[in-house]
């Protein structure tokens, strides 16, 4: 773009001028009054009524008051409230903020500027997550009269928490390899099909669904009836015309773990595949041509050369998988909430803190996962370094 | 379905050639009808289930149900109506829309300007924070959930809309910031440059040229963010609880399973109304989402 300094502008015109400003702050005001209903448990309510009463409706708003009437109404109401604070608010935020540092000298103000783009996310950031991952591995030495203790870590090596951590190996290798070789196997055999894009569609669309929808599915899928009733669950129904007795699936150990697993694999396949699809398609013709015409056959062509040079996305989606893995929650807890020996971490974790008020324990918990993370983010830091040139 | 077509393959044209030694054998072609039969098939029975008769879902199995396809007795709407009333689906569905639609755009907006900044801007100490970025990346999130709980019980942010948006948007920025980054820190020298020399502030420049040509990846983030904060249920359940209010859809979904593990007519229109709005983004922009799936696999 070829530039003309003669038409740079004289300072006076720099930066955005002064309406945004005066609107930005006005609606910083109202914003402020939206997060004051917001933050009140009956701010839906509260609103409306005294919207009725401005119009002279008092009944209406009495009936509110005492949570009968336009309950929907006053819920309608306060979603969009808090549509137009949260989503307007952030805006009208940078906004003001912005415009205010451009009336600053302009020394000043290229000093500033960056800190007012940048200070949201790091605020955020250190108060939700760098101040509690602190405070949670302090959390886990103490006990809860507040003494130091090293009890909450003593009694992860006992009992029902060995089995805990165990499940928890037992989910990050089954389902990640489980997952990570069913898209491996998914992308290489779609890739050879006319019809492939429609195929993954299959395989990719679990991906949207949550984990609860996902365990109400599967939960359908291994109910289980008294044998003296016809199994409406879809797996029973074939196992007893087998001539074999109703098991239940999701309820018995160890046949739960497999059972729970596999919810996890049919939403991660997808993931999978998609990644790795991509990385098969990024292998050079000319490399498979040449090799063909050296002849290799299928199986070594695949084995001997689209997996080496696929490696990196196999560790990436493995990684990421892993990770996902080592955090499963809404499954397990969704499940049975890990009643049968099929508890993991997560779940064992939301347990402390709600049902058994243990924090430190809770803490102790956490921290496990945390470590469990710190290779991935050390090799995330290292390979960063490594391309960054910041 | 030209569309969905190009939308997950990339490039086509390449695979031709890895494919023809191996065209499409008989074996090859019925294993992927298989799989994906197979894939389909726990979903299609709790779609069939969800529009059946209650009293005939425990009695025969959905298949069954498919067969007696056009006699009237079996399909109902009913299940949805209960759901939408009785379970107060209706009411999860509205707060799913209000913790989900901040919690995506807050993120974002954060995010890009922060990403902005850290990509154009110099200051003192950017490299350093971005290395803090990356590095909290793949922390679990649970470490947060024990200190931002009390946090919030002090300043009664606990079972707010405003307490949910700042936790998501939160566990949503290390990824966000940094897949922007990388998207913005491609953008060409030049344009700042330019940009700069016309008087235009950081604000200006950002609005009018940064944001506009950062759609692709503004768009890709929104959607995984979407989905995850929509499908979430850990998040909602420590920081919003399980009251009525409140919930949001995979809370009402989760106490519908609780106490009435047999209630199938009920827990099968549920689970498909949670699918909705996922599945229907998912559908209609899988394009965008599986970009954002390509970038994001670091998380």
């Amino acid at each position: 773009m070829a530039v003309d300094r003669a038409q740079q502008p004289a300072s006076g015109a720099y930066g955005t001028p002064r309406w945004v400003l005066v609107a930005s702050l006005i609606g910083l005001v109202f914003a402020a009054l939206g997060v004051k209903v917001l933050i009140d448990p009956q701010g839906g309510q509260n609103l409306l009524a005294s919207i009725y009463e401005t119009f002279g409706n008092s009944a209406g708003a009495d009936l509110l008051h005492n949570g009968q009437g336009d309950q929907f109404i006053a819920k309608l109401l306060l979603a969009v409230v808090a549509l137009l604070v949260g989503v307007g608010g952030i805006w009208l935020l940078f906004t003001s903020a912005s415009t205010l540092v451009e009336r600053l000298t302009p020394k000043l103000r290229d000093r500033i500027i960056p800190w007012v783009f940048v200070a949201p996310a790091l605020v955020l950031l250190t108060i939700y997550l760098v101040y509690p991952a602190v405070a949670t591995v302090i959390r886990s030495f103490f006990d809860q009269k507040g003494a130091f203790t090293l009890a909450n870590w003593a009694s992860l090596g006992k009992g029902e928490f060995l089995e805990i951590l165990r499940n928890n190996i037992i989910w990050l290798v089954v389902a990640t390899a489980g997952s990570v070789g069913l898209g491996l196997l998914v992308a290489a055999l779609f890739d050879r099909i006319r019809r492939e894009s429609l195929a993954k569609v299959f395989i990719f669309t679990p991906l949207a669904i949550s984990l609860v929808g996902a365990t109400v599915i599967w939960k359908f899928v291994y109910a289980v009836q008294p044998p003296s009733e016809p199994q409406f669950g879809l797996l029973n129904a074939i196992w007893t015309a087998f001539g074999n007795k109703a098991v239940a699936w999701s309820t018995t150990f160890p046949i739960n773990l497999p059972a729970e697993m596999l919810i996890m694999i049919w939403l991660q396949t997808g993931f999978a595949m998609v990644v790795l699809s991509a990385a098969i398609k990024g292998v050079s013709v000319e490399v498979l041509e040449a090799a063909r015409l050296d002849g290799a056959s299928e199986r070594q062509i695949f084995f001997g050369i689209i997996i080496p040079l696929i490696r990196g996305s196999i560790v990436t989606v493995t990684t990421t998988v892993a990770i996902a893995t080592l955090k499963i929650f809404d499954i397990v807890f969704s499940v049975s909430g890990g009643i049968n020996h099929d508890n993991v971490v997560a779940v064992r974790m939301f347990q402390e803190m709600f049902q058994f008020f243990n924090d430190g324990r809770a803490a102790a918990l956490a921290t496990i996962l945390f470590i469990a993370v710190l290779p991935v983010m050390i090799l995330n830091l290292r390979n960063f370094r490594r391309q960054a040139a910041m | 379905m030209a569309v969905s077509a190009n939308a997950v393959t990339g490039t086509k044209a390449k695979s031709r050639f890895w494919r023809a030694p191996m065209l499409e054998s008989l074996p090859l072609r019925l294993s992927v009808i298989v799989i994906c039969f197979l894939w389909t098939l726990p979903t299609a029975g709790l779609l069939v289930t969800s529009f059946r008769n209650p009293q005939l879902i425990t009695k025969t199995g959905w298949w069954e149900g498919l067969l007696n396809l056009f006699q009237p007795d079996q399909w109902t709407l009913q299940n949805y109506g209960n759901v939408l009333g009785g379970e107060n689906m209706g009411t999860a569905f509205l707060n799913s829309l209000i913790v989900t639609i901040p919690s995506t755009v807050i993120p974002i907006t954060i995010a890009a300007f922060a990403a902005y900044a850290f990509a154009w801007i110099p200051f003192r100490g950017r490299g350093v924070l971005f290395i803090v970025v990356v590095a909290l990346l793949v922390v679990p999130l649970q470490m947060a959930l024990i200190p931002i709980l009390k946090i919030y019980s002090g300043a009664s942010l606990y079972g707010t809309f405003l307490g949910i948006w700042l936790a998501h948007t939160a566990f949503g920025l290390p990824l966000a910031i940094f897949l922007l980054y990388n998207f913005m820190s491609q953008l060409p020298r030049d344009l700042f440059e330019s940009a700069a020399i016309d008087g235009a502030s950081a604000f200006q420049t950002f609005i009018r040229l940064v944001l506009p040509l950062s759609v692709p990846a503004l768009g890709a983030f929104a959607i995984f963010q979407f989905l995850w904060v929509w499908n979430d249920l850990l998040v909602a359940l420590v920081f919003l609880g399980p009251g009525k209010d409140v919930q949001v859809m995979p809370t009402a979904l989760y106490n519908m399973i609780g106490p009435r593990g047999g209630a199938w007519h009920l827990l099968t229109a549920g689970a498909f109304l949670t699918m909705i709005v996922p599945l229907g983004v998912f559908l209609a922009l899988q394009r965008a989402f599986v970009r954002g799936i390509l970038a994001g696999s670091v998380k």
